[in-house]
């Protein structure tokens, strides 16, 4: 790994109450590589994107985006940030008081003021990279089944053309032939950007698909980092453990008996 | 003594918990308020949300306050016939409609139909992730969500109050009327014989408030949902209770202030 890192995470703690979910994380992500943060539920991987989205304030620690703490930035510095983000979340989050196209061209919109009358045939332009037709644009989020949502959702992530992107369990309540399509369109459609993908799941199959490199989370620090084609001889007892999908290991998961 | 600790306890952790949440909103509305003033602007937003919560509350504030015109004037006669002042019953109309029932009334209508709406959509849009889902897209939640509704119900509210003004003295009259045997032209002469123009005024700045409570609480209670539908539902009935327990609480203060000698 050589240069600054895009994204670059040092001594991250997060606490609920007396629950702590981020630990000191220490991570690094460098510039245009895919990076799956894989880790079990309650593992912290959530907590860990919402803080480098800005979504969640941590208690200490820095986040750095090419080479600039976010945290330390005002609201408004890191709405500029943002511009060069996308983000798919898990359940897509598509609004639905909004027809697709919308949606779709929602950032266009709202950051660079482009005109309504040129935002929806760019809105289509954007929709037929994720393989969807001109049919869907009028359409209302709510008409659409669960892949499509997701389709959208990546259409809206990346209609603004952004350096770094964001998946949050992006197969999640999908057959498996819709989550390879999903993964397959990511690819795709990162590498076309040439951005940065951070992605977090427990889809070790999705991890595969998508990463270059897996990280694992646990105890609320990052326990491993290795290549993507390692990951089922990684030699970590945590990982193994994680990718055989057992119960018997190191990781104990809470449950009350 | 435990016991009394015990209640004391209790007491002081309610007290806290109510001067929390007052001061949380106060802090939400501050921040809504410092947003109304800075670009961006929705207009389009706006526009829809005056459409919303105005246009289409309009049947419900329009029925409630005619029928509360006649009940008002059927109501009034009876009881002044029994000391022969039954001449009263158009002043005592107009002036109960535009000071009280009609601010109140298209209040606690609009917190019910509006406030609720307000709280539902935010809260699923709040568990669904779509507000989290407008930060990504470097779109201010808070300008893009609360400034619209806020202003749009600050605005409209007056405008449906003197709707309800205007129709709650009309069924007044229609009562007073057509049932109990008013002249049209002398009940209408009673009607503007001691209107004030304050009468009216104090009545659409109490709507204007009204409206700010009703947008406010709706979007502080949805913004701050948890917990998935049950949350949402919490939220809905909040913003519907907090809502009006407060407007006829500033209801009072309002009416101290313009007419308290």
């Amino acid at each position: 790994m050589s240069g600054v890192p895009k994204i670059r995470i040092r001594g991250l703690s997060k606490a609920f109450g007396p629950k702590r979910v981020l630990d000191a994380l220490d991570l690094d992500v460098p510039a245009g590589r895919g990076l799956v943060v894989i880790g079990g539920s309650g593992s912290g991987k959530s907590v860990l994107i919402k803080c480098i989205l800005g979504l969640i304030e941590p208690d200490a620690g820095t986040i750095e985006i090419d080479g600039r703490n976010v945290l330390a930035m005002s609201r408004t510095e890191r709405e500029a940030v943002n511009v060069h983000i996308g983000m798919l979340f898990q359940q897509g989050a598509l609004f639905d008081s909004l027809p697709v196209w919308e949606n779709v061209a929602f950032g266009l919109l709202a950051r660079r003021m482009m005109a309504r009358r040129d935002a929806k045939p760019r809105a289509i332009e954007i929709l037929a990279q994720v393989g969807l037709g001109a049919d869907v644009a009028d359409l209302s989020p709510s008409e659409l089944s669960g892949g499509m949502q997701k389709r959208v959702a990546l259409a809206r992530a990346i209609a603004a053309r952004p350096d770094i992107m964001f998946f949050d369990e992006p197969t999640t309540g999908l057959d498996p032939i819709m989550g390879a399509i999903i993964d397959a369109l990511i690819v795709e459609q990162v590498k076309r950007l040439g951005a940065t993908a951070f992605s977090i799941t427990h889809d070790m199959a999705s991890a595969q698909r998508i990463g270059d490199t897996v990280a694992m989370i646990h105890g609320g620090r990052i326990i491993w980092v290795g290549p993507a084609s390692s990951i089922r001889e990684s030699g970590n007892p945590y990982v193994d453990q994680f990718v055989r999908g057992s119960s018997e290991g190191p990781i104990k998961m809470e449950l009350r008996k | 003594m435990n016991t009394l600790l015990d209640l004391l306890g209790a007491i002081g952790r309610g007290l806290f918990a109510v001067l929390s949440a007052a001061g949380s909103v106060t802090l939400f509305a501050a921040l809504a308020l410092s947003h109304v003033v800075r670009p961006p602007f929705y207009p389009r937003l706006l526009l829809r949300q005056m459409t919303d919560i105005g246009y289409f509350s309009l049947p419900v504030v329009a029925l409630t306050a005619i029928f509360s015109g006649m009940v008002l004037a059927l109501q009034s006669y009876t009881g002044f016939a029994r000391f022969s002042a039954e001449g009263a019953v158009a002043t005592v109309v107009v002036l109960s409609i535009t000071r009280e029932l009609g601010p109140v009334l298209a209040g606690l209508m609009v917190a019910g139909r509006v406030g609720a709406a307000i709280a539902a959509e935010l809260g699923t849009m709040r568990v669904t992730d779509q507000i989290d889902a407008l930060t990504t897209l470097s779109t201010n939640p808070m300008k893009y969500l609360v400034v619209p509704r806020i202003v749009a119900a600050t605005l409209v509210l007056p405008l449906l109050v003197l709707v309800a003004d205007i129709l709650g003295v009309l069924g007044g009259f229609i009562v007073g009327v057509f049932k109990l045997d008013f002249h049209p032209g002398t009940y209408m002469a009673r009607t503007w014989e001691y209107l004030e123009f304050q009468d009216v005024f104090s009545g659409l700045v109490k709507a204007a408030v009204f409206g700010f409570i009703i947008a406010l609480m709706g979007c502080y209670q949805g913004y701050h949902s948890k917990g998935g539908a049950q949350g949402v539902g919490a939220a809905t009935t909040n913003a519907v209770v907090s809502a009006s327990i407060l407007i006829l609480t500033f209801n009072y203060i309002i009416t101290e202030l313009f007419f308290a000698r």
